[in-house]
């Protein structure tokens, strides 16, 4: 048996989006509701300082927090850092810095983008003001980024109550999220697409225990060892177990019912799933003997079909189960 | 001070590491992971079967891979079933699960590895999603951004400067000159401002590596390890979550950690300090009050190597290494997760008294 050649290495883009539905707390909610009406709130905390942006809970002592306040929408930097790449969904696309800003009233400060023509335009304890975005949805995002205010000080304005209340609240954000990969999948599952592209099956021996695994991982789960040896299994295989799919799925050109089994390929120690075809759903058993058909193009089996050999005596696949 | 004389007292007795390397597309997880677990459990002379508690750290974010902790299970050999836990989270947090789970008697030996495959994405922009989804992560803030928002606040309170950045930079690769595993090592330019004021040279290297340490209790820490590293204390904080809300020039958590941990009831001759960017070895520094004549990061620290995940861990196994071949004999380990040193832990390690 051939000792498992470097294969060439595969690899694919993989994007992965997970958008979330948060829902808001009463404090969230009307700050994030508040950014739509061009209002900033904050929130007082027992011992007097406000927080801004505002959360629900004393960072120090957990007390409830709910005594809104108005904030000015002006403020003064507390510390910043220049981006000359800002990166793709950042809030500017042109060189900007990010800020932390203490807003007039507050004692905390809020992160954002700060738009300036060039680090020598920014400094710790500058003076800057929201700048609005034109469309505002009830996010953080409704500040478009915040500009430099030069001209005035410092308000001395204390910070007023808010009851938070506003017509059509906002109650929930929608976190939209993607990433983008560059998919490889390593040497043994490498070697597997390799062959499955010749329209072959080729699973690792455990050097340990001598099993046959199918698709290989590259590692025996029970001996903990990598798997080196490459063997050739099937074409044809038993039906070890199976079940009847009865719901349509999204984006599958199936038609229910079919059947979707465990087949244990001739050779191998371990049974791999497919679809079954070639025979009525009501028809198929543990023990069929299956045989692959591939469709042109194909990257691996579209399903397997009976081979019209006996049926497999239990014995023979009882410990692939 | 007598070590072991507690049966529960726990030790790390043995420590291997990967190469850690920017990419490393030839080898899964498990691939890459093996080697390394095979290492440290040759060291020991046990095997998987002996092992009474698994522990892994890994973040699926990284390599974009669902639930790839359970494939590198494969690699510790995990059938039929053994008593395993995974943290979504540095390594040393899962060797804190397994140092309680032998302290409680609930096992003797434990095997605690990490591993970060960050090649295969973006890493500062997978990292924006560990941020509070509803005031910050969508603005994208990636993790220089806002490491270089907290190197400001420390040069505009006079903790430092970029000169003195860029110094810590080269003494941190220039200590891992020769060091075996390394990703960046010796001479490294400081380089462009990624965003400023932190250049390339201030920032970790991003890139692909795994960890694995073996802990095991009193008596059968004696006889597994010549020397074994016992951890006197072991302790993690983390810091108010909100940026704006936090001094971002000390690190309170750290220094609760470490006295929660007994750092400060002796001095201890070697820090391993888990600062991805300079300007927080700065703040780490400062935290931990360690004195002119402290050995930190004879490893060349995460400035020379950085896999997500492991390097945590890296920290505690570096220091126990150290203990072990008779180069220390009180070290702090830290390890660190989360943006501008978010949550923090300190653990100490002690060698026994040479003849």
């Amino acid at each position: 048996m051939p000792a498992a050649p470097v294969p060439e290495v595969l690899s694919a883009p993989l994007v992965v989006e997970f958008p979330f539905t948060r829902s808001l707390g009463p404090v969230q909610s009307a700050f994030l509701t508040g950014l739509r009406e061009r209002v900033v709130l904050g929130v007082r905390t027992g011992d007097g300082r406000v927080m801004v942006p505002p959360v629900e809970y004393d960072p120090v002592t957990a007390e409830e927090l709910r005594d809104l306040v108005e904030v000015a929408p002006t403020g003064t930097v507390t510390t910043w850092a220049w981006n000359d790449h800002p990166r793709r969904r950042q809030p500017l696309r042109t060189p900007f810095a990010w800020v932390l800003v203490r807003l007039d009233g507050a004692d905390t400060a809020l992160l954002h983008a700060l738009d300036a023509p060039g680090p020598e335009a920014v400094s710790t304890g500058m003076r800057v003001r929201v700048r609005w975005a034109a469309e505002r949805t009830g996010a953080i995002t409704d500040i478009a980024c915040f500009e430099p205010d030069e001209d005035r000080g410092a308000p001395a304005v204390a910070p007023a109550p808010h009851d938070g209340v506003f017509t059509d609240p906002v109650t929930g954000i929608v976190a939209e999220a993607r990433l983008d990969y560059t998919y490889s999948p390593g040497r043994a599952q490498s070697a597997y697409l390799h062959a499955l592209g010749e329209r072959r099956t080729v699973g690792e021996r455990c050097p340990d225990c001598r099993k046959v695994y199918v698709p290989p991982r590259g590692a025996c789960p029970t001996c903990g060892v990598a798997t080196t040896e490459q063997v050739e299994v099937g074409p044809a295989g038993t039906v070890t177990t199976f079940c009847i799919v009865n719901i349509k799925a999204k984006n599958l050109d199936i038609e229910v019912p079919y059947v979707y089994a465990h087949i244990a390929l001739d050779g191998a120690d371990l049974a791999l799933h497919g679809r079954i075809g070639g025979i009525p759903y009501d028809q198929v058993r543990m023990g069929l003997r299956v045989e692959p058909v591939w469709t042109d193009g194909g990257r691996h089996p579209d399903h397997y079909r009976p081979t019209g050999e006996p049926d497999a005596a239990y014995d023979t696949y009882k410990e692939l189960l | 001070m007598a070590h072991g004389r507690d049966p529960r007292d726990v030790a790390v007795v043995a420590f291997a590491q990967s190469d850690h390397l920017r990419r490393t597309d030839d080898l899964s997880e498990v691939e890459m992971l093996m080697p390394v677990l095979h290492r440290v459990l040759a060291d020991t002379g046990l095997t998987t079967g002996e092992i009474g508690f698994t522990c892994s750290g890994s973040s699926d974010y990284l390599a974009g891979r669902p639930f790839s902790f359970t494939m590198t299970l494969d690699g510790v050999g995990a059938w039929p079933p053994i008593s395993e836990s995974h943290v979504e989270m540095d390594g040393a947090w899962a060797l804190y699960e397994a140092w309680v789970k032998i302290r409680t008697g609930e096992a003797d030996t434990a095997l605690v590895y990490a591993y970060g495959k960050s090649s295969p994405g973006s890493l500062r922009d997978v990292l924006t999603r560990q941020l509070d989804p509803y005031y910050v992560a969508p603005l994208w803030p990636d993790s220089v951004a806002l490491a270089a928002l907290q190197a400001q606040a420390l040069v505009d309170a006079g903790e430092t400067d970029e000169d003195a950045l860029a110094a810590i930079g080269a003494r941190n690769r220039a200590a891992a000159a020769h060091h075996p595993h390394a990703q960046l090592r010796g001479t490294v330019p400081p380089g462009d401002y990624q965003v400023r004021p932190l250049r390339t040279g201030d920032c970790a290297p991003v890139g692909d590596g795994a960890a694995a340490v073996v802990l095991a209790a009193g008596d059968t820490a004696r006889r597994l390890c010549a020397r074994p590293a016992w951890i006197t204390g072991i302790d993690h904080r983390i810091e108010a979550h909100a940026l704006g809300v936090r001094d971002l020039t000390d690190s309170p958590s750290t220094r609760l950690a470490a006295e929660r941990a007994g750092a400060f009831d002796r001095p201890v001759d070697t820090a391993e300090l888990h600062a991805p960017f300079s300007s927080q070895e700065v703040v780490l520094r400062k935290a931990l009050g360690l004195a002119d004549d402290v050995t930190v990061n004879p490893s060349g620290g995460a400035l020379a190597a950085h896999p997500m995940m492991a390097a945590g861990l890296i920290r505690i196994g570096e220091a126990a290494a150290r203990i072990h071949r008779g180069a220390s004999d009180r070290a702090l380990a830290h390890a660190t997760s989360g943006p501008c040193l978010q949550q923090n832990l300190v653990a100490v390690l002690e060698g026994d008294a040479r003849e």
